[in-house]
């Protein structure tokens, strides 16, 4: 067999849709981060989604590195500001799809007051949290996302503070497609991208995954598979359940499922529709949304 | 119209279509302004929910294809650096005015000030080099506003106008010419085969070409330290391209971009030196030092930053001193006696705020530095 027979044989399925020239990338082994990417670009593989009009937006962090990697428009972006910066995006060329993909400490700590206004005003995007309970990119200190008595560098003695659910967070701002799993549901996180792609408004889907190098050496929880083995066991599926309910406890049951798929005008078919109402043919329309 | 108002219609006149805000006194009625103008010209405005998303959409605007502005004021100001900083980086076009107050902090919202000048021209971390402008009427502050967006769409730098609360407020007569008068400057669009599109390539006058999301580029750009394609590259040796680039492509182009008044005798006593409302204020301590017999020159900054540098040397050899009055304790005054270079006494005539200048007291410190 020769080389170039060789390099075919082992072609990443998923490869076109990546910088080739950025990898390898900077995740660790057995890191959740790669998987969701995976799992995003079978979504966009099995949409219509013309590529040229699809946009990236991610912030900082370790999942803050995912723009960068993605062949498509694609943003790197401030410490918690990617869903305003692909706010600005996405009203001033509607005709975008945008994608925000950030970590928990970027979307829910330092971003979060981006998240519930994004959020209320159903501004039309689709936002992935890869949550790993913890700051990774800067050694593993606590997040907003940490559950109750993990050991994290900057609780070093447990962490005592109670922390977000962030399907709750999302649905009381005015989320209209929130679902949350786990990287081991790749399949399942698929489904859920190519849903949020097909729907107008402001989806969240939050998808937990491992950080072996700090959260889970730190806690002893093992390696990558030993966490993708907790998913297995304690993760449970239910569909339309009420989001009061989905705290996650340290190593406890974390309920995965689509929790909210409802209908509701997008920022700019508010927008449109209410100055056009107020101003009659004064009223320049602006922009179109492609579905 | 008062300048607040002017500097929305200034951006209307420019072009600009995207209007990221929140609001902050004495600023406010520039996004009042623009917000009830805009869905008769097409286009957007958003309050967001804070400064660091206001200036984060304009970003993301920018990319999206248009031409994007944000006024505030002080602790707003603050809030917009950090963001400032990606623009910066990002070599992203877009216009923010300071309609300056009294601080620091809360300090007095209602009441004028100059106090951000050095904040303007570093307030985000990292070294980076910005354009400022200073209006000192609602005239100047359409005018102003309309050059602004001009020179960040040629230098592809974010541009601030840095007026103050007195010009915002104050209501003057505003001639706003015909559309087809006023000379603007579109975007510096790339136009080459796709995939050889660079983000970060300097064309022959050493700025980059830009492209806009949705067009099939699939470009990346990042905050992070680049290489010519938008890709991270973390050493020393990227650092200092990319630095040097940032820097130089103004620092470069200074003489074109800086635009001042200067009145009276080439052959001064005395060198008087302010800008916005103080430099209306000084126009009479100037007379009245005329009237003494001192050989006066009065000049009035228009462009903040880059800073006249080259000028204030050629008068350093002649003039026995400058006076830089200036609502604040002394922050411009400190540039120029860096360029005067103790080639003559520069004296500063500190304002902490909230108020201007008596134009005697600015007089009296004429007098003094004429002897």
């Amino acid at each position: 067999m020769t080389t170039a027979e060789k390099t075919e044989e082992i072609r990443n399925p998923i490869e076109e849709f990546m910088r080739m020239d950025r990898i390898p990338h900077i995740w660790c082994s057995g890191c959740g981060i790669g998987t969701v990417v995976t799992s995003f670009v079978e979504a966009v593989k099995k949409s219509n989604i013309d590529l040229d009009k699809l946009a990236i937006v991610s912030g900082i962090g370790c999942t803050g590195r995912v723009a960068g990697y993605i062949k498509l428009d694609s943003f790197h972006t401030t410490h918690g500001r990617a869903i305003p910066f692909a706010t600005g995006l996405k009203l001033a060329n509607p005709e975008l799809k945008v994608v925000v993909f950030s970590g928990d400490g970027d979307i829910s700590g330092i971003g979060g007051n981006h998240l519930i206004h994004a959020a209320r005003r159903n501004i039309d995007m689709v936002v992935v949290c890869v949550n790993n309970f913890n700051y990774a990119m800067t050694g593993g200190q606590v997040a907003a996302t940490t559950p109750q008595g993990a050991n994290v560098s900057t609780a070093p003695y447990g962490n005592f503070e109670y922390s977000f659910n962030l399907p709750y967070l999302t649905e009381a701002a005015g989320a209209t497609y929130i679902a949350r799993w786990t990287s081991l549901h790749m399949r399942r996180v698929t489904k859920s991208i190519l849903e949020a792609f097909q729907k107008k408004g402001f989806s969240f889907i939050e998808v937990i995954a491992p950080c072996v190098t700090l959260y889970a050496r730190r806690n002893r929880l093992g390696q990558g598979l030993d966490l993708l083995k907790y998913y297995y066991d304690k993760s449970d599926i239910q569909h339309d359940a009420d989001t009061r309910d989905l705290d996650i406890g340290f190593q406890e049951k974390i309920v995965v499922g689509k929790f909210v798929d409802k209908e509701k005008q997008t920022f700019l078919e508010r927008m449109n529709e209410h100055l056009s109402d107020k101003l009659g043919d004064k009223y320049q329309y602006y922009g179109k949304e492609t579905k | 119209m008062d300048g607040d108002y002017a500097i929305a219609e200034g951006a209307l006149a420019a072009g600009c279509r995207f209007f990221g805000g929140y609001p902050i006194t004495p600023s406010t009625e520039t996004a009042e302004r623009f917000s009830e103008r805009i869905p008769e010209v097409g286009g957007v405005f958003i309050q967001m929910e804070d400064e660091l998303a206001a200036m984060a959409s304009l970003i993301g605007a920018v990319w999206g294809g248009k031409k994007a502005m944000s006024v505030t004021s002080g602790p707003g100001f603050s809030l917009m650096m950090e963001n400032l900083g990606l623009a910066a980086m990002m070599e992203t076009p877009l216009v923010l005015a300071n309609v300056q107050r009294g601080g620091p902090s809360t300090g007095l919202p209602t009441l004028t000030g100059q106090q951000d000048m050095m904040q303007a021209r570093w307030g985000s971390h990292g070294d980076y080099e910005i354009i400022a402008l200073s209006p000192d009427s609602p005239q100047e502050c359409f005018d102003l506003t309309i050059e602004a967006f001009n020179l960040s769409e040629t230098y592809r730098v974010p541009t601030l106008i840095m007026t103050d609360e007195c010009v915002g407020h104050m209501h003057e007569k505003v001639v706003i010419p015909p559309a087809e008068e006023i000379e603007l400057v579109e975007r510096k669009w790339y136009n080459g085969p796709k995939e050889k599109y660079m983000p970060y390539a300097p064309d022959s006058d050493g700025i980059p070409f830009m492209v806009k999301a949705g067009d099939g580029y699939r470009f990346h750009t990042t905050g992070l330290t680049h290489d010519e394609r938008g890709y991270p590259v973390i050493n020393a040796e990227q650092q200092d391209i990319c630095v040097r680039h940032m820097v130089e492509k103004i620092n470069n182009n200074a003489e074109k971009i800086i635009r001042m008044d200067e009145e009276g005798t080439d052959d001064p006593d005395v060198v008087v030196l302010s800008y916005g409302i103080t430099a209306r204020i000084a126009v009479k301590a100037v007379q009245g030092a005329r009237k003494k017999g001192i050989k006066v020159k009065n000049i009035r900054l228009i462009t903040i930053w880059p800073f006249p540098e080259k000028r204030i040397k050629e008068l350093a050899h002649k003039a026995k001193a400058f006076v830089v009055p200036e609502i604040n304790y002394g922050q411009i005054v400190l540039e120029v006696e860096r360029c005067v270079s103790g080639m003559a006494k520069v004296i500063g005539v500190p304002h902490c705020g909230g108020g201007v200048h008596n134009p005697d007291h600015i007089l009296n410190v004429i007098k003094e530095a004429a002897k």
